[in-house]
């Protein structure tokens, strides 16, 4: 076992993270830890724009911005949050432009900007041209660019090394962040970072289900870190699936096609979201179009023998456009179906995409303990933090805009309070949990398989708490949780050894998963509404009476050590915006 | 607006299809210094579709058959690039190399790609590989005062280096070339394809620097033009024209 001490240490290295780390390095001595070599990260995935009222193209301003994104995530938004990121926006575009990011540029070479869901002008009259954007290749152009500035400014990462434990220590009644504990790939061995500030920021969970848009490796490792320290969990009923993925392979086929004039159409070639989204059409937000392509299938007007996808039509637009505008995801219709997009529509079908909820921050990223008590010491950005700037809906483009805004935040006020702050004494015996659970697993000779618990719970989940829920279907996926997680005790490895053992870590990350998943679905039973991304068939309407509110999850464990999750409600910030009924 | 109608609608059921699946073999080359001291070839049959990719292949043998098989992956579409390796004795991205298109009524070899040290089973020591990107100032450069908005940039000379934009560091450009296998010391085609990124940026004011940088002994001038960088490229990135401009430019001084 090693032990560093750093002012600041951040984990994981994709946007939001190196966002964070350019800032703090200048400020602290800081070190960042990463499952993955950065430019591995998913934010490469990303693909049509990050929002900025710029006006490059035509009238927009940030207020504007303001309120759809309010809109958009169904008036669970917390609205100082979401008119602090539409504000920073344009600030955090033009950074990247600084640093080199390699935008696609008007005529007049200023930065061009194109059409996204429930972008809209003036409050939701007509869609408004507000992504940057570079191709369908935004989030692969802002990962390199940023690290390539990390390169610039001699950040120093730790590649490949697995943060598995947070450290918290009660000082004077007070939670505060001690540090972490971290698996190196390589060789095995067990690192603790002793560091005065932590700042998560190592993305999403999505990987609890089968369709999917989500890396294998996105598996909720700093949630559940936090999570079993104690502290809470934000929202993590609501999850993005975003309208158009690859059908049964969930590859993600960016919105900006829709952008671009490409539209939805059914078994019978209509173009059916006129009939659910009048006036945005095929750019309504994400969860409104998921539901009209579900809708449409369950109807029978699906596509296919089995009638199980609906097709996104390109064929009309020219093909100079799609070389220019959208290169990628038409290459990955011809590589993974064999499809010429120039000629024929795509099959497609929603993809669990992005977590609305996660850890708790305020506006400046600092990690909450419960609704008000900051933890001294740690912060969170990005996918895996809930400040809330999505509330019950995303809309596309703002969580490449998040990662920059929030990053760039949490990194210099994390560094900020190392300057003036002490470390904190590490705990007695600080990396016997990581140390616990990996000799657990490698002695393991359990009967259960990580693979098969792994496939039973992406069953469970893509059928019970996907587009589509209801009382029974949540029940069913928590029973089936519950089953899975006992299992999960009895399960066993194969590669016992030391040296890059990812048998062994897809066992800890299947751990996670199965800890997140079980979050999810109790936060999903006990909302008896429809809002946003979580839609229950036996509550169908919005419920701003008893639920406009945001869920706190919280692990208890009792005196005989079972554990169970406890829910508590936290109020959303309202500035100027009175909830409406949502319609696009 | 139409009221959606929840009742689930029987789908019709489809033809019995014949059964898609194929028995493939896969030989993947295996080390792992912990068990012994040389590396071996190992054959796994895989039920699968063949138009799954090989990285699906990679996956059952891993979940279903032998746990301790040992590769990287992650965004699983080719656009983190993790998975580049030697497949039927070509540089590719598992995740983007479909068993169909490789004769799978034949063994399908799987090797690491070469030029570094193998670690484990498909995992090579990435390190020199970023040393060499960290080496050419992959970075933008400029001086002056900043402007309070963007700078301008026509979209020609965007698109003067838009091809070299798209690299994802996978290193199979790299790892197919010939004098880089040979000669550990040279910058290799990935290093380069990213100085041509900023060396084309009209933005950049740092070229001569990074010119200068790729005019040393183990630079550009070790290329032999054998294309094999070109060919291996998974997102199509014509790694030798980017080659030859920069060499150009080392003539010329312009860029």
């Amino acid at each position: 076992m090693q032990i560093h001490k750093y002012d600041t240490v951040i984990v994981g290295a994709g946007g939001a993270g190196m966002r964070a780390a350019i800032e703090a390095t200048k400020r602290s001595r800081t070190a960042v830890l990463t499952k993955l070599y950065p430019t591995r990260s998913h934010t490469g995935a990303a693909q049509g724009g990050m929002a900025a009222a710029l006006a490059n193209v035509e009238e927009d301003n940030w207020e504007w911005h303001t309120f759809d994104t309010i809109k958009g995530g169904d008036y669970l938004v917390d609205q100082d949050a979401a008119e602090i990121l539409a504000k920073e926006a344009i600030d955090a575009v033009l950074d990247l432009e600084k640093m080199g990011l390699p935008f696609n540029r008007t005529p007049q070479g200023r930065i061009d900007q194109r059409r996204f869901g429930g972008h809209s002008r003036n409050h939701g009259e007509a869609p408004v041209r507000r992504a940057c954007y570079a191709a369908d290749r935004t989030g692969h152009m802002i990962l390199q660019t940023l690290y390539q500035n990390c390169v610039k400014e001699g950040v120093e990462f730790f590649n490949e090394f697995y943060v598995l434990d947070q450290l918290i220590v009660e000082v004077d009644g007070v939670k505060r962040s001690a540090g972490v504990v971290a698996y190196e790939l390589a060789t095995g061995e067990i690192h603790v970072f002793q560091a005065k500030a932590v700042v998560y920021a190592s993305g999403g969970n999505g990987k609890f289900f089968k369709v999917t848009s989500n890396a294998h490796t996105l598996t909720g490792d700093g949630q559940a870190s936090v999570f079993r320290r104690g502290l809470p969990l934000e929202d993590m009923e609501f999850f993005q699936f975003h309208p158009t993925g690859i059908w049964r392979m969930g590859i993600l086929l960016t919105e900006g096609a829709r952008g671009e004039g490409g539209i939805l159409r059914n078994k019978d070639g209509e173009r059916f979201m006129e009939k659910y989204a009048p006036v945005m059409k095929d750019l309504a937000s994400r969860d409104v179009v998921s539901r009209a392509i579900y809708t449409e299938i369950r109807e029978g007007r699906g596509c296919g023998p089995e009638g199980d996808h609906v097709y996104l039509d390109l064929t009309h637009l020219p093909p100079e456009q799609l070389d220019a505008k959208l290169p990628d995801i038409t290459e990955f219709a011809r590589t993974y179906l064999g499809i010429e997009p120039y000629t024929d529509p795509i099959p497609i079908q929603p993809t669990a995409h992005y977590a609305m909820g996660g850890i708790p921050t305020n506006v400046r990223g600092e990690v909450l303990a419960d609704n008000t008590t900051v933890v001294p010491g740690l912060y969170a950005a990005g996918e895996v933090a809930c400040v809330s700037v999505h509330g019950a809906n995303r809309l596309g483009t703002n969580s490449l805009l998040d990662i920059n805004v929030f990053g760039r935040r949490a990194g210099i006020a994390a560094a900020e309070y190392a300057a003036t702050a002490d470390h904190v004494e590490l705990p007695e015996d600080p990396e016997a949990f990581v140390v616990g659970e990996v000799e657990r697993l490698r002695d393991a000779s359990g009967r259960e398989r990580v693979a098969e618990l792994r496939r039973e719970l992406q069953e469970t989940m893509d059928k019970n708490v996907m587009v589509f829920r209801t009382e029974q279907t949540i029940k069913e996926a928590v029973e089936k949780l519950a089953e899975l997680r006992a299992r999960y005790k009895n399960v066993s490895i194969q590669d016992k050894g030391r040296r890059f053992n990812t048998d062994l870590l897809e066992a800890i990350e299947l751990g996670n998963l199965l800890d997140l998943a079980e979050v999810m679905a109790i936060s999903a039973l006990a909302r008896k509404e429809s809002r946003g991304g979580h839609y229950r068939e036996d509550y169908p309407n919005r419920d701003d009476v008893n639920f406009m509110r945001h869920t706190m999850a919280y692990r208890e464990v009792g005196d005989d050590g079972t554990e169970t999750v406890r829910l508590d409600y936290k109020p959303v910030v309202q500035t100027r915006y009175q909830p409406m009924e949502r319609k696009y | 607006m139409a009221t959606p109608v929840m009742d689930k609608v029987e789908a019709e059921s489809p033809e019995p299809a014949d059964s898609p699946y194929i028995t493939a073999t896969f030989r993947i080359r295996r080390f792992n210094p912990e068990a012994a001291a040389e590396a071996y070839w190992e054959d796994f049959q895989v039920e699968i579709d063949p138009k799954e990719r090989v990285l699906d292949a990679l996956h059952k043998i891993k979940w279903d058959m032998d746990g301790t098989l040992t590769f990287r992956r992650s965004c699983a579409h080719g656009i983190c690039g993790s998975d580049a390796m030697r497949i039927n004795g070509r540089n590719r991205l598992a995740c983007k190399t479909l068993i169909k298109d490789l004769a799978p009524e034949k063994p399908i070899t799987v090797e690491p790609i070469k030029g570094l040290t193998v670690q484990k089973d498909l995992i090579v020591d990435m390190e020199p590989f970023f040393q060499a990107y960290r080496d050419v100032m992959p970075f933008l450069v400029s001086h002056g005062n900043e402007p309070t908005r963007e700078r301008l940039q026509s979209a020609a000379d965007r698109e003067r280096f838009d091809d070299t934009t798209k690299c994802i560091l996978c290193a199979a450009c790299t790892s197919s070339c010939p004098v880089y296998w040979n000669d550990g010391q040279y910058f290799g085609p990935a290093a380069i394809v990213n100085a041509h990124r900023f060396i084309f940026d009209s933005r950049d004011e740092a070229g001569e620097q990074r010119l200068e940088i790729l005019n040393d002994r183990d630079g550009v001038w070790r290329c032999r033009t054998t294309f094999n960088c070109t060919d291996a490229c998974p997102r199509g990135i014509e790694v030798t024209k980017a080659i030859q401009e920069v060499k150009r430019a080392l003539i010329t001084r312009r860029f």
